[in-house]
């Protein structure tokens, strides 16, 4: 369905019961529980399945380099790919997208390279991709504070009269931040468009969700900024993608921003140097674990015929060279030079900015001299 | 085209010297700006239909309409994180913090997105827009409304923070730093504002990141920005009748801090005190003195002096004047080193 502008009514709270079009068994949902909205066509569901698999072989390989080392950290997100990629796919290539940390297979649907979305967690520096190019900002670390940006964007587009939307994402925890509640706040009385997503993992590194918000759902939170909120299914691709979808179509032609929250999981600890043993229950997980969102979405898939094996061999494959392009990408020697520390700091040249890089570039001199000296004896 | 008598007699009348306070100079800048450049935009509280809390808003709205200045939602954090993600797609906003002690909601953005911006992303994004902070006290304000934060900026890296001290600065200062590709702090000193001087617009006096030695001296260089340099050029003529010959430094940018102009006049005079209304442990002054000291230890008569506003919170108006650095504190701390005056 698309989203009405002119009667769409922000008071009417979002429904307890996540919306969903496909239950966890892969069969299509009628009646209120889709909450009008109706599954998208089957090609796009099958390209989203694509994505989500090629994306969790991307995840899962990250995984394994970090443990090897060859990252400093990681956050994954096995499990949450149908928030992730859903939503991150409703928008166009115009559009600006504004990630979090754990957004790394979001960058990846938006055509980032591996070395590109993975360069700040190797620690060469903090952020690796051109962000005008790719109309995607720098992955923001403190919480909900990108928020703000994608609201400042988007006001600035409609200035411009650029018909374009932009996207956040935050987590469950970052709805607490003061900056989430002037995000929504500003977009809402500026009427932006932009479309906020909540991704609800649960937790907020070990802080349960009971303990971060008294609401009954994230998605209320709409309504008391005057915009739409709406609970899903965030294991249910088609629901989240649908949601989207209607709010960024809203969204551009003037209807305003939207809050969605995707009721998911993060099955994977916080980073590699958490341990989730001390705070959740291992049959939590086992429980998440037979909602995955891609065994779902391909139980449908496969019921409607639409994926056969050689689809299916054809994912893995793109899979596979992609998980060989990203070993490939942290195996290199980055190439870092320390005397370019001072070239990003100011577009005017500083004259202590330029003293201090001098006085690396000797000390660098010194040592270099020194280690010849050595290696002559 | 042709220019009727009116429009003669009307651009006869701007370019001649009128007097203008340090307010009306911003307002003029502001108002500059935005006609040459229409990506600047100016938003914050109040900025609006009512222009300002001190009027530098004054009239802009009408001339420029809503599109260009608006009053935004009461939250600074909003304001500024908003401005980086205008600044970002190409506007160059000027938002305002209020007062002083406002902008300190917002410190998350400025120090964490608005000075690193540029670093993070190695250059890519730069983010020009001017962040500007009524600042200082001495104009009877309840608490809060008074505080000197310059400090928390100009020890960021990736920030601009500059502070005029006259309406010729407060025009030309403005103007620049709303040119210039880095995010700046512009900090007004609050009771310099109702200063007047007699301006012929558009004035452009020196580039913002150069102190101005704005009094000629042999015997001690005061150090002042802001509300100080006249407090400096206060104790300046008074010390003139007791026969000592004081110069007298503008700092006009603190970061970046201009060596060359300071040092030059430390190197003349040999003495140094540098005066500021904030509290003195980990303030400016020891930043001023510390790096004085460093490149002109050998050329030094005596240690340099800070001479600031206690390591209080800033107190209540009644008791202000008892608080902020005076002429008198000024001389008397200067007196307090061992003259050689054989």
């Amino acid at each position: 369905m698309s989203l009405n502008v002119e009667h769409h009514d922000t008071r009417v709270l979002p429904s307890e019961k996540p919306l969903r079009l496909l239950d966890n068994a892969g069969h299509a949902l009628h009646g209120r529980e889709t909450g009008g909205f109706e599954l998208p066509p089957i090609d796009t569901l099958l390209e989203l399945y694509r994505r989500m698999v090629v994306a969790r072989r991307f995840d899962v390989q990250v995984t394994a380099l970090t443990k090897q080392g060859r990252l400093a950290t990681y956050p994954s997100a096995y499990g949450q790919e149908a928030c992730e990629i859903g939503v991150v796919s409703a928008i166009t290539p115009d559009d600006w997208f504004f990630p979090t940390y754990r957004d790394s297979i979001a960058l990846l649907t938006r055509g980032l390279a591996p070395g590109e979305i993975l360069q700040s967690f190797r620690g060469d520096w903090h952020n690796g991709w051109d962000q005008h190019e790719h109309r995607t900002a720098a992955m923001a670390t403190p919480l909900a504070t990108q928020a703000l940006h994608a609201v400042g964007l988007a006001h600035a587009a409609r200035l411009r009269q650029d018909p374009i939307v932009t996207l956040t994402f935050l987590g469950d925890g970052a709805t607490s931040e003061g900056d989430a509640h002037e995000a929504f706040n500003f977009a809402a009385v500026w009427q932006t468009p932009t479309v906020f997503l909540v991704q609800n993992n649960q937790f907020a590194i070990s802080t349960p969700l009971a303990r971060q918000t008294h609401a009954t759902t994230l998605a209320d939170k709409g309504v008391g900024y005057g915009m739409p909120g709406y609970h899903v299914d965030g294991n249910d691709i088609a629901a989240m993608h649908a949601v989207a979808t209607a709010a960024v179509e809203r969204a551009r032609v003037g209807g305003g921003p939207t809050l969605i929250e995707g009721v998911t999981y993060r099955i994977e600890p916080h980073t590699n140097s958490d341990d989730p043993t001390r705070y959740r229950q291992s049959r939590d997980v086992e429980h998440w674990k037979r909602r995955d969102p891609i065994e779902r979405l391909e139980k449908y898939l496969v019921s409607e015929g639409a994926l056969t094996d050689d689809i299916r061999a054809e994912i893995t494959e793109t899979g596979e060279e992609l998980a060989a392009r990203t070993r490939d990408a942290m195996s290199e020697a980055p190439e870092l030079d320390p005397l370019e520390l001072f070239d990003h700091v100011y577009a005017r040249p500083r004259t202590a900015l330029v003293e201090q890089r001098a006085a690396l570039e000797t000390e660098l001199a010194t040592h270099a001299a020194a280690a010849t000296e050595v290696a002559a004896r | 085209m042709s220019t009727t008598a009116t429009e003669r007699a009307a651009q006869d009348a701007a370019s001649a010297p009128t007097p203008l306070t340090m307010a009306g100079a911003l307002n003029a800048a502001l108002a500059d700006a935005m006609a040459e450049d229409d990506r600047v935009v100016v938003y914050g509280e109040d900025v609006g239909p009512l222009g300002g809390v001190f009027r530098v808003t004054d009239g802009l709205q009408a001339r420029f309409g809503e599109d260009r200045v608006w009053d935004s939602p009461l939250a600074e954090a909003g304001i500024v994180g908003t401005a980086v993600g205008m600044a970002m797609y190409g506007l160059r906003p000027v938002v305002e913090m209020q007062f002083d002690a406002f902008s300190y909601p917002a410190f998350e953005q400025i120090v964490s997105h608005v000075a690193k911006m540029r670093n993070r992303t190695k250059g890519r994004v730069s983010l020009p827009m001017v962040i500007r902070i009524p600042c200082a006290g001495a104009i009877g304000g309840v608490e809060h409304h008074s505080d000197s934060s310059e400090a928390y900026w100009a020890s960021t890296p990736g920030l601009t923070v500059v502070m005029p001290s006259n309406p010729a600065d407060a025009y030309s200062m403005l103007r620049e730093a709303i040119d210039s590709d880095d995010p700046v702090v512009f900090m007004e000193p609050k009771s310099r504002y109702w200063s007047k001087a007699d301006l012929a617009l558009p004035v452009q006096t020196a580039p913002m990141d150069r102190a101005q030695v704005v009094r000629e001296g042999t015997d001690v260089t005061l150090i002042g920005y802001g509300p100080t340099v006249r407090t400096a050029l206060d104790a300046a003529a008074a010390a003139e009748a007791e026969g000592l010959s004081i110069e007298v430094v503008d700092l006009r940018s603190l970061s970046p801090f201009d060596d060359e102009t300071v040092g030059a006049s430390l190197r003349k005079t040999s003495r140094a005190a540098v005066i500021h209304e904030a509290a003195q442990f980990g303030g400016y002054g020891a930043e001023v003195a510390a790096r004085l000291t460093e490149r002109n230890f050998f050329h030094l008569a005596a240690p340099i002096l800070r001479i600031t506003g206690y390591d209080i919170p800033y107190p209540s108006p009644k008791l202000e004047e008892h608080y902020l650095p005076t002429p008198d504190r000024v001389l008397e701390a200067l007196a307090s080193w061992e003259w050689d005056l054989a």
